[in-house]
C-alpha cells in the first residue's frame, strides 16, 4: 500500500524548488509512494513543507530540498521516523496548532483541486444550505456575521450584499477581487491556489444572495498558478454541475469568468477594476453610484475581497453566530494576517481580531531574521501606517489599528529592522503613489511627485521647516481631495514615519544643531 | 455682437420629474432631481471653481478644485459628481475648501509652462481663469521640478494643433470624443504623471482615427488643443450667430471674428439641431469662402469658347435679359427656365422661382432636390399628406430601435450621427439596409444587430418583405391602424404584402440578404416600444425611390411607428436648405406649401400679391429641360448654385445640353462645371455674406445671419431682383426680411413666421401658423394632415439597369466625410488632404477576379460612359457592388450613371449602374477631353471688354 505524500503546489513553495522535490521523491518513492500537491499551510519558512500521512495524523518535513530525498528515505521518512528536517505532527506545530482557521480551514490540507476531497473537508455544506434559502436570508446571515471588506476598506458586507439585491435590475454581477497588489500580502493567492472551490462557493452563496447570474474573478498577472489552478477549479466546478443553469436542480444560475489583470495597481481599487474588466483602461471612477447600484457594465455589482467571499462558505456552514462570536469589537470574525519582511517565522496566520501585534511580530513571527532589532512594522500595505515597538500591544481590530494611526488594509505586515530610514520609506510612499496612481485626479497625479521632491529637499536640508510646512499642507490636500485611498493614503504612511522619527525629517544634521 | 461667452453649468441638465430643493451657501436652488450639486449652484449664479467639468460632458471628477460640504457628511465631495438631494445644505466657500482649492491649483501650475503672456490662450484659458479664482500667488513646490514642459506639439491636423506641454489631463478632450462625438480616437495614454493624451495607440491626429469634429479642441480648457487660426491671429473678439451651410443637419455656429475675419466656427450649444456639436466641415472647412478661386464680378461671353469679360452688374443684367427675351421671342415663353438651389437661402431660392414664375411666365423653375428627394416629397404627401420629415433630431434619443436605409449618417450627417451613436450606445436597437457595410455597421461601441447588405436596386422587395413578416405575424399596430389610418387603403395594402411574392425566402433571393435576417429585422422592428426609420439617397434615387418612401410610410403606418417622439419616418436631407427650397415652390407643378400650380386658389393669391396671370400648367423638370435643349426647343437657363454638370447624371448628356443653349447665366462662387458652358457669370455669395433662413432636415428654421459683407458688393437676392428688372419686373423687396414676410403671406405652414419670431425664438420647426403658434417638433400627433394615414401599396418592380456578361457589377456613388457633394467647397478647404481623390472601393474577390491591386488605376465603364479612377480593396463592400464617390470634377463619376428616374418624380437612379471594371493604364476619352478643354473655358480676359 503507497504512502500519501503531500507537497504544496503553492507558488511559494514552487519558488523554493518544491516541484524539484516532489520529482524526487516520486522517482524514489515509485509505487510506494501517492503524491498529493496540495496548498501551502502557510508556514512558509518550512516550506518545501513535505508532509506525511500517518495514521496519527500528518508528519511535516521541512523546508526539504531535493538534494534531502534521499537521506529521507534513508532514514524511513516513509514510516514518519524522525528527521533532522522533521517536525513531527503538522497540526500540532504551535504556530499551526494557536491559530483560528476558518477561511483557511483547508488551506494546506486538501488536495486543491479534488472535489471530492474538498467536500470531505466541509465544502459546498454553505453552498447547500444557501440553495435552500432565499436571498433576503442569506444576505441576513451575511448581515449578522459581522463579515466586513477584508480588501482594507471593512465595509460590512451583508450591507453592500443588501443593497444589491434591493436593485430591481435583472441583469447583476458579483465579481471577487484577486488583485491583490499590497507588498507583503499573499493571503488571497494562498486560498486560490490552496482551496479554490471556497472562493467559488462562496461567489455562488453571494450570486444567488444577490441575483447575480455571472461572476468575474480578477486575479493580477502576476499570479500565473493561481490563475491557472482557478481557471481549472471553475472547469471542476462546471463539470460538476456547480456552476451553470440550475445549480444542482435549484433556480440558480452562476457562471464564472476568470479576468486577467495588466500589472496596475489600481486595478485592485474597485471601480479601476470594474473598468478593468469591461475592457477599459483601469482609472477610478466616481461615486455615486456606487457598485453596488450601477457597477459592472452599469449594472448592480458586488465587488469582494477573495477572503471575504472565502470567508462565506463558513459562515452559511456553521452558522452567522459561530463566526461572530470570533473577534472583538466590530471586528468579528477572524483575519488572516501575513508575515513578512524581516521576520523569522514568516507566513499566514489566521486569528481572530483582537490579537496583538505583538503576538502576531513576536509570538507567531519570532522578530526579525536578522537577529536586529525591529524598528517598524508597516501594516495594511503601503499605504498603511508604520507603528514603532512601542506600540505593538496594539489589538488588530478595524478600529483599533485606525486609532493607533495605521490600518489593517488586506492583513498584511511588514517588519522592518534598525537599519531602516524611515526618511527613505516615506519617500518611498510618495514614489509608490507615483508609480501607481492612475492618473485621474490631481492630488495623486502631481502631488505624489511634489511630495517625493518635497522629501528629496528636506533630506538635503533645503528651507527644512518651510519644506516641512508644504509636505503637511501636501499631505492635507491628499487626504481631503483625493479621488480614491491611492491618493488619500498615501500620506498615512508619509505622516505616520515622520512621527515615529522626527529626527530623520528634520535635515542633516548641521541645521538640526543650528 | 461682442464675443458671445455661452454660460458653462459644468455638468449636463438632467431631465426629471421630480424637483429636489437644497440650500447652498445659504441660498434655496430647485433643480430636477439627480443634478449635480455644481449645476444647481450655477444655475443659482454661485460659481463653484472647475476644470475637468464642463456641461456637454457627463462629470467626471478628476480636478478636485469644485470639492464642497455637505451639512452632516463627511469630507470634501466634489460638486461636479454630488447630486443635490432634498434638504442638502452645501457650502461652496470656507476656509478649508479655499486651501484645497489653492493647494490644487498650486499643483497644476507646478506642472504648467509659465508664458501665458505669449499663450494662444491667452484671455480665454480656464486654467488661468482659475489660478485667478482661487488666489495663487505662489508655487511653493518651485518649477525645478519634474514637469511636461518640453513634452512636443503635433501639428499634424491642418486645423488645430496638440500641444502637450499645456495638458492638465482633465481628459475633457478623451470624454468629448467618446460621449460627444463617439468616436473614441482619443485615450490617456501611460498612468500617474506620465498620463498624456494620446489619438489612438500613440499616433499624430492625423494619422489617427481622428474625424477631426473639433469637439475636443471646444472641450479644452487650455491651449492645448487650439485651433491654428487662434494661434495664428489670436483670440477672437465678437459673435454672430448663424447657420453652417453644409449638410441637412442645419448646425448652429457661433462665427468668431475679428473685424470681418473669421478666427472660428465655433458650434452653439443652443442650436436646437446639434446642441453644440459640430464636424469637420462646419466647424473647419469655411475657408473657401475667401478663396482664391472665388469670383466677385459679373462676366459675360457671346461664345462659351471665348474669354470671359468682365463687367458691370447692370451690363451683365442686360446682357442677360436681352438673351432670354431673345429666346422667348423665338422660342416661344416656355423655351426659358431656371433651377433654384438648395444651398441658397429661402429667401434667395424665393426669388429665383417668382422671377421665373413672375417674369419669365412659365413654371419652368425647378430645383437641385429633383435629383436627391424628391421622391421624399411625394412618397410622404401621399401617405402622410405632408411632404416633410416627421420628427425632430432629439427624437432618437427616445427610439428604441433605429433602422437606417440607405443612409450613412457617421459621414453624410456627422453631427446627427453623434447623436444616433449616442442613443445606440444606451443600448437602443439597430437596423441598418446599406448595401454596403457603412461606419455604422460595426464601429467603436457600436454594432448594427441586423445588418441588411441588399443589391442596389432592390429596396421595395426588402421594405415589402420586412412588412410581410409583421403583417404575417400579427405584428400590425391594430389599434393605430384602425383609429389613425384610412381602412380601405390599409386592407388593399394588406391584401397585395401578403402575397407571397413577398415573403422572406423570395425577398432573400431578390435582395441577396438572408431571410432569417428579414424576419429577424422585421419582429425586431415591429415590436420595440418606439420604432423610427431614418433614410437618405439609399432610397430616393432609384427607379422606384417614391414607391420605397411610401413602403417605409406604410410600415411605419402599420407598426404604429407615428406621431410621437421616438419614431418617425425621418429623410436624412443632403444639402443645407433641401427642404426649404422644396418648400419655396420650386417645382414646376407646385407653388410654396406643394399646392399644385393648377390650383386656382393657391395660384390666385401669388396672382393677386405679384399683379400678373400665372401659368397654370406644370413646368419643366430638370431631366426635360436638358432633353427639351438638345431637342432644340429650350434656350435659355439661370442656374444658381447648382453644378448640373458635374452633379447630374450622364454627364455627357447634361453636357450636350448645356452646349445647345442660347443663353446660360450661372450664379455662383466659382467658376464651376456648369460654368464652362454659360454665357453670364452672376458672382453668388456664401454663407458667411447671407442674410436669411435655412431648413433643416427636421423642418428647423434657422437664421443665417451675416457675418461680412458680401464680397461682391451686393446680396444674391438683390442680383435676381435686378435681373428681373432687367426682365421689366420689379419685386421691390428692400431688405430680405421682407422676402421672409411674403414667404409667410403666402404660405401657410410659414404664415407666422418672421426674421423677428425665428430671432426671439432661436429657431422653429415649421409648420408655424396660427394652429401651431410654436412650431411643431413632431408631426401627424394625433391625426395626419391628410387626416387619415393612406396606405399605397408598392410593388416591386426591378429597374431595368441590370448586371450582365458585359457589365457584370453594380455600381453604387456617395459620399464621404470630409468632403462635400460636388467638393466646390471642401475641396478648397484643407479637408481636401483627407481625400484628395474618388477611388472606386471594389471587394478584394471582384477585384482579384479582374487582377486588380489595390491602388491600381481602373477604368469604370457603364452603358453611358467611361472613366478611369483608382481602386482601393474593400471590405465594406459585397461582392458584385462597387462604390465611388463624386466629389472631384475630372473624375466624372457622373459620366457612369445612366437616365433612369424615378417613375413618379424623375429623380435619377444614381445608385445602380452596371458597370465592369478592368485595370486602365490611362485617362479616359472624356476625361482627357475635359481636361483639355477646361483651361480654354474657364479663360478670363485680362481687361474688362471697354
Amino acid at each position: 500500500m503507497s504512502v500519501k505524500v503531500y507537497i504544496p503546489c503553492d507558488a511559494a513553495s514552487l519558488s523554493v524548488g518544491a516541484d524539484a522535490v516532489a520529482d524526487a521523491i516520486a522517482a524514489k518513492g515509485g509505487d510506494d509512494v501517492t503524491i498529493i500537491r496540495n496548498g501551502s499551510r502557510g508556514m512558509l519558512w518550512l516550506e518545501p513543507l513535505v508532509e506525511l500521512e500517518t495514521p496519527e495524523g500528518r508528519v511535516a518535513y521541512g523546508p526539504v530540498s531535493a538534494s534531502d530525498v534521499d537521506d529521507l528515505f534513508a532514514s524511513g521518512f516513509l514510516k514518519g521516523a524522525s528527521h533532522a528536517l522533521g517536525h513531527g505532527l503538522t497540526e500540532s506545530i504551535p504556530y499551526l496548532a494557536k491559530q483560528e482557521r476558518l477561511t483557511f480551514a483547508r488551506v494546506g490540507v486538501i488536495d486543491c483541486l479534488n472535489l471530492d476531497d474538498y467536500a470531505a473537508h466541509g465544502g459546498l455544506v454553505g453552498l447547500k444550505k444557501a440553495l435552500d434559502m432565499s436571498p433576503e436570508d442569506i444576505v441576513e446571515e451575511v448581515l449578522q456575521s459581522g463579515l466586513r471588506g477584508r480588501g482594507g476598506a471593512g465595509f460590512p458586507t451583508g450591507i453592500k450584499w443588501k443593497t444589491a439585491l434591493a436593485q430591481t435590475k435583472t441583469q447583476k454581477y458579483i465579481c471577487a477581487n484577486a488583485d491583490e497588489g499590497d507588498s507583503g500580502t499573499f493571503a488571497d493567492r494562498m486560498l486560490m491556489e490552496g482551496d479554490p472551490f471556497c472562493l467559488i462557493e462562496g461567489m455562488i452563496i453571494g450570486g444567488r444572495a444577490i441575483g447575480a447570474d455571472t461572476g468575474y474573478i480578477y486575479i493580477r498577472s502576476e499570479y500565473p498558478h493561481a490563475i491557472k489552478t482557478m481557471r481549472r477549479a471553475v472547469n471542476i466546478m462546471e463539470d460538476a454541475g456547480w456552476l451553470g443553469t440550475n445549480i444542482k436542480g435549484s433556480d440558480t444560475d452562476f457562471n464564472l469568468i476568470i479576468r486577467v489583470g495588466a500589472g496596475a495597481y489600481i486595478c485592485g481599487e474597485e471601480s479601476s477594476m470594474l473598468e478593468s474588466i469591461e475592457g477599459k483602461r483601469g482609472q477610478v471612477k466616481v461615486k455615486p453610484p456606487i457598485p453596488a447600484i450601477s457597477g459592472l457594465f452599469g449594472k448592480p455589482t458586488i465587488v469582494n475581497n477573495v477572503l471575504t467571499l472565502g470567508s462565506v462558505p463558513f459562515i452559511l456552514a456553521e452558522g452567522a453566530k459561530t463566526y461572530a462570536d470570533y473577534g472583538q469589537g466590530r471586528s468579528m470574525g477572524t483575519q488572516p494576517f501575513q508575515l513578512a519582511g524581516d521576520i523569522a517565522r514568516g507566513g499566514l496566520v489566521e486569528k481572530a481580531f483582537g490579537v496583538t501585534l505583538n503576538e502576531l511580530v513576536n509570538d507567531f513571527g519570532g522578530g526579525t531574521r536578522s537577529g536586529r532589532p525591529i524598528k517598524a512594522v508597516q501594516a495594511g500595505g503601503p499605504l498603511g501606517g508604520y507603528i514603532g515597538p512601542n506600540d505593538f500591544d496594539v489589538a488588530m481590530g478595524y478600529e483599533s489599528l485606525s486609532e493607533a494611526g495605521s490600518m489593517i488594509g488586506h492583513g498584511g505586515i511588514v517588519v522592518y529592522n534598525d537599519s531602516i530610514s524611515l526618511m527613505d520609506m516615506a519617500r518611498y510612499a510618495m514614489e509608490f503613489c507615483e508609480l501607481e496612481s492612475c492618473g485621474k485626479c490631481t492630488p495623486c497625479r502631481v502631488g505624489s511627485v511634489r511630495g517625493k521632491e518635497t522629501l528629496d529637499k528636506i533630506k538635503a536640508g533645503e528651507d527644512v521647516s518651510a519644506n516641512i510646512q508644504v509636505l503637511d499642507d501636501l499631505c492635507d490636500l491628499m487626504e481631503d481631495a483625493s479621488l480614491c485611498a491611492m491618493g488619500g493614503l498615501t500620506p498615512m504612511p508619509v505622516r505616520s514615519a515622520m512621527k515615529l522619527a522626527p529626527e530623520e525629517f528634520s535635515g542633516p544634521l548641521k541645521e538640526a544643531a543650528e | 455682437m461682442a464675443l458671445l461667452i455661452e454660460k458653462d453649468f459644468g455638468t449636463p441638465a438632467v431631465k426629471s420629474d421630480e424637483t429636489v430643493t437644497l440650500e447652498i451657501d445659504g441660498h434655496a436652488v430647485s433643480v430636477p432631481k439627480g443634478t449635480s450639486i455644481m449645476r444647481a449652484a450655477a444655475e443659482a449664479g454661485i460659481p463653484i471653481p472647475k476644470l475637468c467639468a464642463t456641461d456637454s460632458l457627463d462629470a467626471f471628477g478628476s480636478c478636485r478644485l469644485c470639492v464642497c460640504k455637505v451639512d452632516g457628511k463627511r469630507g470634501t465631495p466634489a460638486s461636479c459628481t454630488t447630486p443635490a438631494e432634498e434638504g442638502m445644505s452645501v457650502t461652496t466657500q470656507d476656509a478649508q475648501l479655499a486651501k484645497i482649492r489653492k493647494g490644487v491649483m498650486e499643483l497644476y501650475i507646478s506642472d504648467h509652462p509659465l508664458d501665458c503672456l505669449t499663450c494662444s490662450d491667452n484671455g480665454d484659458c480656464e486654467l488661468q481663469d482659475m489660478a485667478g479664482a482661487v488666489g495663487l500667488r505662489e508655487v511653493r513646490y518651485g518649477y525645478d521640478g519634474a514637469n511636461h514642459n518640453d513634452a512636443p506639439t503635433d501639428d499634424s491636423n491642418p486645423y488645430f494643433s496638440f500641444d502637450e506641454s499645456k495638458c492638465i489631463v482633465c481628459s475633457r478632450c478623451v470624454r468629448a470624443c467618446d460621449e460627444v462625438q463617439g468616436t473614441l480616437a482619443l485615450t490617456v495614454e501611460g498612468r500617474g504623471f506620465n498620463s498624456k493624451i494620446s489619438a489612438s495607440m500613440g499616433e499624430k491626429f492625423m494619422n489617427s482615427e481622428c474625424v477631426s469634429c473639433g469637439a475636443c479642441v471646444q472641450a479644452c480648457p487650455t491651449a492645448t488643443l487650439q485651433e491654428k487660426s487662434v494661434i495664428e491671429h489670436g483670440v477672437p473678439d465678437r459673435t454672430v450667430l448663424t447657420t453652417c451651410a453644409y449638410c441637412g443637419v442645419g448646425c448652429s455656429f457661433k462665427a468668431e471674428l475679428k473685424g470681418d475675419q473669421v478666427i472660428r466656427m465655433v458650434p452653439y450649444k443652443d442650436g436646437k439641431a446639434n446642441h453644440g456639436h459640430s464636424c469637420v466641415k462646419g466647424r473647419f472647412a469655411f475657408g473657401y469662402a475667401t478663396h482664391k478661386d472665388r469670383i466677385t464680378v459679373p462676366m459675360i461671353r457671346e461664345k462659351i469658347t471665348d474669354p470671359w469679360q468682365e463687367v458691370s452688374f447692370d451690363e451683365a443684367y442686360k446682357f442677360a435679359a436681352d438673351r432670354l427675351k431673345a429666346a422667348q421671342a423665338k422660342y416661344g415663353v416656355k423655351s426659358i427656365g431656371g433651377i433654384t438651389s438648395s444651398r441658397c437661402t429661402n429667401e434667395e431660392v424665393w426669388l429665383v422661382q417668382r422671377l421665373i414664375r413672375q417674369g419669365f411666365g412659365n413654371n419652368n423653375v425647378d430645383t437641385c432636390a429633383r435629383v436627391c428627394h424628391s421622391p421624399t416629397g411625394y412618397g410622404l404627401k401621399q401617405t402622410f399628406g405632408e411632404s416633410a420629415g416627421t420628427q425632430n433630431f432629439d427624437s432618437v434619443m427616445e427610439a428604441d430601435c433605429i433602422m437606417v436605409i440607405g443612409s450613412n449618417p457617421t459621414d453624410a450627417h456627422p453631427v446627427f450621427g453623434s447623436q444616433m451613436k449616442r442613443r445606440l450606445r444606451q443600448g437602443a436597437k439597430l437596423i441598418v439596409a446599406d448595401p454596403r457595410a457603412i461606419d455604422l455597421v460595426k464601429s467603436p461601441h457600436i454594432k448594427a444587430d441586423y445588418h441588411l447588405p441588399l443589391r442596389p436596386g432592390t429596396n421595395v422587395a426588402l421594405i415589402n418583405g420586412l412588412a410581410y413578416v409583421a403583417a404575417k405575424e400579427g405584428l400590425i399596430d391594430e389599434e393605430f391602424v384602425k383609429e389613425r389610418c384610412d381602412l380601405e387603403s390599409y386592407k388593399e395594402w394588406k391584401a397585395t404584402i401578403l402575397d407571397e411574392v413577398n415573403n422572406p425566402q423570395n425577398v432573400s433571393e431578390i435582395t441577396g440578404v438572408p431571410a432569417e435576417d428579414v424576419i429577424g429585422a422585421a419582429r425586431m422592428f415591429a415590436t420595440q416600444t418606439n420604432s423610427a426609420i431614418y433614410y437618405g439617397l439609399g432610397v430616393t434615387e432609384h427607379s422606384q425611390g417614391s414607391t420605397m418612401v411610401m413602403g417605409m410610410a406604410n410600415l411605419a403606418m402599420a407598426t404604429g411607428n407615428i406621431g410621437r417622439p421616438g419614431v418617425g419616418v425621418n429623410p436624412m436631407r443632403g444639402q443645407n436648405n433641401v427642404q426649404g427650397s422644396c418648400d419655396m415652390g420650386s417645382f414646376p407643378h407646385e407653388l410654396s406649401g406643394y399646392r399644385p400650380v393648377g390650383d386656382d386658389a393657391a395660384r390666385g393669391l401669388f396672382e393677386a400679391k405679384w399683379g400678373r396671370e400665372l401659368d397654370p400648367v406644370p413646368g419643366y423638370r430638370i431631366p426635360n429641360m436638358f432633353d427639351e435643349a438638345i431637342g432644340g426647343n429650350y434656350k435659355g437657363m439661370y442656374i444658381q448654385g447648382e453644378d448640373v454638370a458635374q452633379s447630374d447624371p450622364n454627364i455627357q448628356h447634361v453636357e450636350a445640353a448645356l452646349r445647345a443653349l442660347d443663353i446660360l447665366i450661372v450664379q455662383d462662387l466659382f467658376l464651376n462645371e456648369t460654368a464652362r458652358f454659360a454665357h453670364v457669370f452672376l458672382p453668388g455669395t456664401s454663407f458667411l455674406e447671407k442674410d436669411g433662413t435655412f431648413i433643416n432636415a427636421e423642418r428647423r428654421i434657422n437664421r443665417v445671419r451675416p457675418v461680412m459683407k458680401p464680397a461682391t458688393g451686393k446680396h444674391e437676392w438683390e442680383v435676381t431682383q435686378d435681373l428681373g428688372k432687367a426682365l421689366g419686373i420689379d419685386m421691390g423687396f428692400k431688405d430680405a426680411s421682407e422676402i421672409l414676410d411674403e414667404i409667410a403671406e403666402l404660405t401657410p405652414q410659414f404664415a407666422n413666421v418672421s426674421f423677428k419670431v425665428l430671432d426671439d425664438a432661436g429657431s422653429l420647426q415649421w409648420p408655424v401658423n396660427d394652429d401651431s403658434p410654436e412650431g411643431a417638433e413632431v408631426m401627424h400627433v394625433g391625426e395626419f394632415t391628410r387626416g387619415k394615414g393612406q396606405f399605397v401599396p408598392t410593388e416591386y418592380q426591378p429597374t431595368t439597369e441590370r448586371a450582365n456578361r458585359k457589365f457584370p457589377l453594380l455600381l453604387t456613388t456617395g459620399r464621404i466625410l470630409s468632403q462635400y457633394n460636388v467638393g466646390a467647397q471642401t475641396r478648397r478647404t484643407e479637408n481636401n488632404q483627407w481625400w484628395e481623390e474618388d477611388v472606386l472601393e471594389i471587394h478584394p474577390s471582384d477585384a482579384q477576379a479582374q487582377g486588380i491591386n489595390d491602388g491600381q488605376w481602373v477604368s469604370l465603364k457603364s452603358r453611358k460612359g467611361e472613366i478611369t479612377l483608382r481602386a482601393k480593396h474593400s471590405d465594406r463592400m459585397q461582392p458584385g457592388v462597387v462604390y465611388t464617390t463624386f466629389h472631384h470634377p475630372d473624375t466624372g463619376a457622373n459620366v457612369v450613371t445612366t437616365d433612369n428616374v424615378d417613375w413618379a418624380t424623375s429623380c435619377p437612379e444614381y445608385k445602380v449602374t452596371a458597370v465592369a471594371v478592368a485595370p486602365a493604364n490611362h485617362k479616359s476619352d472624356w476625361q482627357q477631353n475635359y481636361e483639355a478643354e477646361l483651361d480654354a473655358y474657364r479663360q478670363i480676359a485680362p481687361e474688362p471688354a471697354e
